[in-house]
């Protein structure tokens, strides 16, 4: 039976891991390769990058990284930001990235899930989506969770998905950062939705709330988290039996 | 010297590399001579099966691989590699494959009921076919954990069966025919265990 994911993101600036990350058997806890490797020996089935860098030059480290993680870890690695065009997919996949996550590049330009799904297959297109309710419906919000595009957010992934999308993470900015446990009702109506798989994001706080995702949408794929992972709040593999402990299938 | 084929299909970055971490020499290559000259091949791929398999026609490395296979030079399929293997594929048509596996490539959702979601990603549990464990498997067991990324899936193929793996239904997980193997699954993205398996086919 396919095993429930259990997968950190992070956030690479620079070429160092963004949050303040606090482990005591890790020296040096802002070096993505370092937590990649980390994350990996502690049982994380995939691994998110987001490069939140601007700058020319903080692009081109963020590619040498990669390079490094995907010569020492081998693992399912996915890559996003700023993810505009073909280009940037063919960029990231060369040094090693499995799946390209695409957010706001595809409300800018839709066109390019179905071109880069059929250039790199369904499998390597990874619809990632910020939503938020507002006025009794689910939005779909750009440029890092900051500006509303007018779009529902269900309508939207379905969208997506039929252009090519393979899998979608779904980000409730509602829950983010709250730390009260995933967004189970717009999960929920996502799931039902489409038939790819769904990533949770945006809750996190305990381990219970994984078990709680689980227990309550068993046909969710994956939770993603980045903040509990990185404080070491939350140990991947101490989560990873507790979900055991609660018949959810995981890899051990 | 183990030959990774390049026909412009995928990503061999990660394969080359975790092969370079278990000590193995591998070279990504398109040349004949090269491919014909390596003590293994390893067919890589990802994308659509009708591209791979013209691009295979297209540079004649397709009858390389069949040429070498049939001398008895261990050779591995890695997912849209493993399929390539295969008679033929129904992935949006029909289309001939190199013919190494008898059975052919089928989409998965043929096979298992809607809830079922399409394609198949993530860490599943291997089941070992046959009389007895493949030599392939010697450093794992059965019941590991490896990564699956797939839409379409091997069919009639009973008799060259080495390992499945249960999504909604059976399905095809590693193939073997002599020196020639098939892994639907990426061992370069399996962590340990896909590891192990390379391991073991470096040593065939």
């Amino acid at each position: 039976m396919i095993t429930k994911r259990i997968i950190p993101c992070l956030d690479v600036k620079d070429g160092r891991v963004v949050k303040g990350v606090n482990f005591l058997d890790l020296a040096d806890v802002s070096s993505p390769v370092k937590l990649a490797k980390y994350y990996s020996e502690s049982g994380a089935d995939e691994l998110v990058f987001y490069d939140i860098t601007a700058s020319a030059e903080g692009r081109a480290l963020f590619t040498d990284i990669l390079t490094e993680v995907a010569s020492t870890i081998f693992i399912p690695m996915t890559v996003g930001g700023g993810i505009n065009t073909v280009a940037d997919f063919d960029r990231v996949l060369k040094c090693g990235a499995d799946k390209v996550s695409v957010n706001s590049g595809a409300i800018r330009n839709p066109e390019l899930i179905r071109e880069a799904a059929k250039l790199y297959g369904d499998q390597c297109v990874v619809l990632s989506v910020d939503v938020k309710r507002v006025d009794g419906e689910f939005r779909v919000f750009a440029k890092g969770g900051r500006e509303d595009t007018g779009m529902e957010a269900i309508s939207w992934i379905k969208k997506c998905v039929s252009m090519g999308a393979g899998e979608v993470v779904v980000n409730s900015i509602d829950t983010d950062g709250v730390k009260g446990g995933f967004d189970i009702e717009l999960l929920e109506i996502v799931t039902n939705a489409v038939n790819v798989p769904i990533i949770a994001s945006g809750g996190a706080g305990s381990k219970q709330d994984f078990v709680d995702l689980f227990k309550a949408i068993p046909t969710i794929d994956a939770g993603l988290a980045a903040s509990v992972f990185h404080f070491g709040e939350i140990k991947i593999n101490d989560l990873k039996n507790e979900l055991k402990k609660n018949d959810i299938n995981v890899r051990l | 010297m183990i030959a990774i084929v390049d026909y412009g299909v995928g990503n061999l970055f990660s394969l080359s590399s975790s092969l370079k971490l278990i000590g193995a020499n591998a070279v990504v290559t398109n040349d004949v001579e090269l491919i014909r000259k390596a003590d293994k091949i390893i067919l890589p791929g990802v994308g659509a099966f009708a591209d791979a398999a013209k691009k295979l026609v297209d540079t004649g490395l397709g009858q390389v691989v069949i040429d070498e296979a049939e001398k008895g030079k261990p050779l591995m399929g890695i997912c849209l590699g493993m399929q390539l293997l295969f008679e033929r594929s129904f992935e949006y048509g029909v289309h001939e494959g190199l013919g190494l596996i008898k059975g052919s490539v089928e989409p998965i959702s043929d096979f298992v009921a809607r809830k079922y979601k399409i394609p198949h990603i993530g860490w599943n549990a291997l089941t070992f076919k046959g009389k007895e464990k493949d030599r392939i498997f010697k450093y794992i067991d059965e019941g590991d954990f490896v990564y699956f990324v797939h839409s379409f899936c091997g069919t009639g193929c009973d008799d060259f069966l080495i390992a499945t793996t249960e999504y909604g239904a059976e399905i095809t997980a590693a193939v073997a025919n002599g020196n020639v193997y098939g892994m639907q699954f990426h061992p370069e993205k399996s962590g340990s265990v896909g590891m192990k398996i390379l391991k073991a086919f470096c040593e065939l």
